[in-house]
């Protein structure tokens, strides 16, 4: 008998104006020791599921019909079966690992209460039992850990802990909703290979939620993708990523970025199956005769000279002396050029200063220390006072979240139309027109989309108002700081294709900031690593990834996952 | 037309809401019943009351129609000179309403100013702006209210004063509710300042009034809007306290308070309608306008949003 059944399980929500089927006829097995990847776009209804598995359906969501057996028990609909089962019998794993533990409880009080809930034990036992855990998922130092508060855990650790409290009460099934999407890619690594390892020791059914196709092929054996709430297309991983059937899973595996090569653009499928080969190179044409050919030799565009950066919260132990070890240096004496022309990538881990670095060249935020020049113009004076004249505006920037980076209350025309009238004073309504119809063709959106606000596009889209709002001040140089990281990977393909033909047509130089190597690999010439703060090692693309040099560098490298690991 | 116009407003989940609250309907009805009332009062009221001709003390005491005495032309009777009591609460309501909307706008838009740009500036200026709202809040609405008015009357010479009473009435009541404004619209600026559109803003190198004004601002609309319409009902309240008090509008132009304090001397001689007529109207209306705005409290959260 197989650890879970699902047969033509159908859930929709059932809202004001129209009824959203979130999965329609969905079928799968799973045998024990087996983990099942669910990938799909979001809003696919691949969380959907998961929660339908464990009854966390958040109204006005339902399950009209359809069956969930574990072991051969019917799950649905039966409010005692299904409280025994859940906790017990299924642990769930969330993806926020800062908000799935209580904050106010000790590890110990709520790992005890897990188990006594479920498991007929003593406290003695059930704390012996709760160490053994903590030293199972990789805890060091279990016995006086346990003490502990959540957030005197990092985040991986916290991670570690939530899967401890998933396996406590001995499931047999564990649902992973986006489990390392939070994580850097060292942790992701761990958390992933400590999930294979419970899977194979204590005979496990596990299901992992994921959106990245990496993760899919380094630890699934099989997998499912989903497409508006309809399965497309289910197997062996290895078959599935190396000869995938159906359009959409080809477009999946065919939009993730290769992690051992680079190639010149990223291919995308229609939804027909067609390849898409178009560029909006043609469309570019008019704008440049307005702007004029920009010549550039190799010279230099920005020059950072030791950076340093310390977040002062007022504190009265705050100190002057920059020397001081107690300092939490947010950007630790970062220096480096960026070239007129060139695509600068800059990559490291959560808090490694990518982005304040990008803050600083934009003004948003003064450095503590240190020099930039732009254009052999320093940008900050004396004061430390951000002198934007000295760029002229020609320094424009790609925000990471396409959700906040537009003002709702703003038509997508008024968007793109600000900076435009803000740098051409007397520009006739004639050719502020002619140049935002321009704009809104270079990234390939409909006029009417003008219109419109921005709660009425999707996150892809939005980027793409984004970036038309940054071309709208003819900048010289684009900072994109994780331009793709919110964004599906077919969606993340087509976006990066549009920041390279951009920067070919325009002539623009980019700063990429991104925490993702294969996509850094894909769009830049040069790389900066990263870490805590401080530069690790700068080299051409090319040369770091075949010989890195630094420690951190070849660390990163491994542990990324690839999905060429099974091709 | 019409039709088409209704249904794009249902269409809007704030419409839809309103359409489906009884409490909405019903408490926005009653509101603008006495707006318009209150609005078109020389054509709704029957006599002008405050028209020396008009008025007969003849006619003084005259108790509603449906009690023994009443007279079919006062159908709410009369006050102690003879003034019909529908109309005067009319006329009365008026004032209440004008004081109420003149002062709320007053502290809204001091408030608002001072709330968006300490939350936008920050630093010391921030400081000093939030430490002196503290201090505001720690006084009494009423007890600042008869400062300024005393401090008024001061300086204003006599014959001026009933002439000024209004507006030195208006200023008062705005004083002590701008508070409310800064702080509600501080916090939503600090978590609008965050977001990346201003960050993009900033990047373009828009001025900071720019920036506030025309790019915060529209987006903190939600829970102004929600005080404001709280902060009148508190606002005609207070006007009431202040008349009933005597500090007010002065008795030549009765605001709703004003009334009551008048009936409130014949209370215990019989002539309870006096007093009682203004003092339920004042209820309605506060309540109609509370419940308004409570509705919009819940209507404009996302997070109690219903489907």
């Amino acid at each position: 008998m197989s650890l879970l059944e699902i047969k033509n399980l159908n859930i929709s929500y059932r809202t004001r104006k129209e009824t959203i089927v979130a999965s329609s006829d969905v079928n799968f097995v799973l045998e024990r020791g087996e983990i099942l990847g669910i990938v799909g776009e979001s809003g696919s209804g691949k969380s959907t599921i998961a929660n339908a598995i464990i009854n966390l359906i958040d109204p006005p969501g339902e399950i009209t019909s359809g069956l969930i057996k574990i072991d051969g028990n019917e799950l649905q609909n039966n409010e005692e079966i299904i409280q025994k089962i859940r906790g017990k019998k299924i642990g769930f794993v969330f993806q926020d690992p800062q908000t799935s533990l209580n904050p106010l409880f000790k590890i110990k009080d709520q790992l005890i209460e897990t188990i006594q809930t479920h498991l007929n034990l003593s406290y003695e036992e059930a704390l012996k039992k709760s160490i053994n855990l903590l030293k199972e998922v990789g805890i060091d130092n279990a016995e006086k850990r346990i003490e502990d508060y959540p957030h005197q855990f990092s985040g991986g650790m916290r991670q570690r802990v939530v899967i401890a409290l998933a396996i406590s009460c001995e499931p047999d099934l564990i649902i992973a909703d986006e489990p390392t999407t939070a994580l850097d890619v060292s942790i992701q690594y761990q958390i992933l290979e400590l999930l294979k390892e419970l899977t194979k020791k204590r005979n496990l059914g596990v299901i992992i939620i994921t959106h990245d196709m990496g993760v899919i092929a380094e630890t699934t054996n099989k997998v499912i993708v989903m497409r508006h709430g309809l399965i497309v297309e289910q197997g062996n991983t290895r078959d599935l990523l190396t000869n995938p059937k159906s359009n959409e899973a080809r477009s999946l595996v065919i939009s993730v970025p290769p992690t051992n090569k680079k190639i010149h653009r990223f291919k995308l499928i229609s939804p027909e199956g067609i390849e898409i080969t178009s560029n909006s190179a043609n469309l570019t044409k008019s704008i440049i005769k307005t702007w004029g050919i920009r010549e550039h030799g190799n010279q230099k565009l920005l020059k950072l000279t030791n950076i340093t950066k310390i977040f002062d919260d007022r504190s009265l132990s705050y100190s002057k002396n920059l020397n001081d070890d107690k300092l939490i240096k947010a950007v630790n004496n970062v220096s480096f050029e960026l070239f007129e022309g060139e695509t600068l990538g800059l990559v490291g881990e959560s808090g490694s200063g990518k982005s304040t670095i990008a803050k600083i060249i934009t003004g948003l935020v003064r450095p503590t220390e240190g020099e930039i020049e732009y254009n052999s113009f320093s940008l900050y004076n004396q004061k430390k006072k951000y002198q934007i004249q000295n760029s002229r505006g020609q320094i424009q920037m790609i925000f990471q979240d396409p959700y906040s980076s537009l003002n709702p209350r703003f038509k997508v025309k008024d968007i793109i139309e600000e900076p435009l009238k803000f740098f051409q004073k007397n520009i006739s309504k004639e050719n502020l027109n002619q140049s935002v119809f321009d704009l809104i063709d270079i990234v390939g959106m409909t006029r009417q989309s003008l219109e419109r606000y921005p709660h009425e596009f999707s996150g892809g889209q939005r980027q793409r108002i984004s970036i038309a709002r940054a071309l709208a001040t003819r900048p010289r140089l684009l900072i994109c700081d994780e331009p793709t990281s919110a964004l599906d990977v077919s969606i993340q393909a087509q976006i990066l294709n549009l920041l390279k033909d951009i920067q070919d047509e325009l002539h623009l130089t980019m700063l990429f900031i991104s925490h993702d190597l294969p996509v850094i690999r894909q769009m830049c010439n040069r790389i900066v690593v990263l870490k805590n703060g401080k530069v690790c090692e700068t080299n051409e693309t090319e040369s770091l990834f075949n010989n890195p040099d630094h420690d951190y560098t070849k660390e990163l490298i491994k542990l990324m996952p690839k999905i060429e690991s099974l091709i | 037309m019409i039709k088409k116009t209704f249904l794009k407003i249902y269409d809007t989940d704030i419409g839809y809401s309103f359409c489906n609250s009884k409490i909405a309907i019903i408490s926005s009805s009653v509101f603008f019943i006495i707006f318009l009332c209150s609005f078109f009062a020389g054509i709704v009221a029957p006599y002008n009351p405050f028209d020396p001709a008009n008025v007969s003390l003849m006619d003084a005491f005259t108790p509603p129609i449906w009690s023994d005495g009443g007279n079919p032309s006062f159908f709410l009777g009369t006050d102690q000179q003879g003034r019909d009591m529908f109309s005067t609460m009319i006329y009365g309501s008026r004032i209440s309403l004008i004081v109420g909307f003149a002062s709320i706008i007053f502290a809204m838009i001091l408030g608002v100013f001072l709330g968006v740009t300490a939350g936008y500036i920050g630093g010391r200026y921030e400081i000093i702006v939030m430490r002196i709202t503290d201090v505001q809040l720690t006084i009494p609405t009423i007890l600042m209210a008869l400062l300024v008015d005393g401090i008024a009357r001061a300086i204003i010479s006599r014959s001026m004063h009933d002439e000024m009473a209004i507006y030195v009435l208006i200023f008062a009541i705005g004083i002590s509710e701008w508070p409310q404004f800064a702080r509600v619209t501080r916090a939503s600026t600090l978590v609008e300042k965050n977001k990346e559109y201003v960050s993009a803003s900033r990047i373009i190198g828009l001025s900071n009034v720019l920036i506030m004004f025309k790019h915060i601002l529209p987006n903190i609309l939600r829970p102004i809007l929600v005080i404001a319409t709280i902060g009148l009902a508190l606002a005609i309240i207070t006007e009431s306290t202040l008349s009933f008090l005597g500090v007010g509008v002065p008795p030549t132009t009765p605001s709703l308070g004003t009334l009551i304090r008048f009936g409130n001397n014949f209370l215990f001689s019989g002539e309870w309608w006096i007093t009682f007529f203004p003092a339920i109207f004042l209820v309605i209306l506060a309540l109609s306008i509370n419940l308004l705005g409570d509705w919009m409290r819940d209507a404009l959260n996302p997070k109690l949003k219903k489907r």
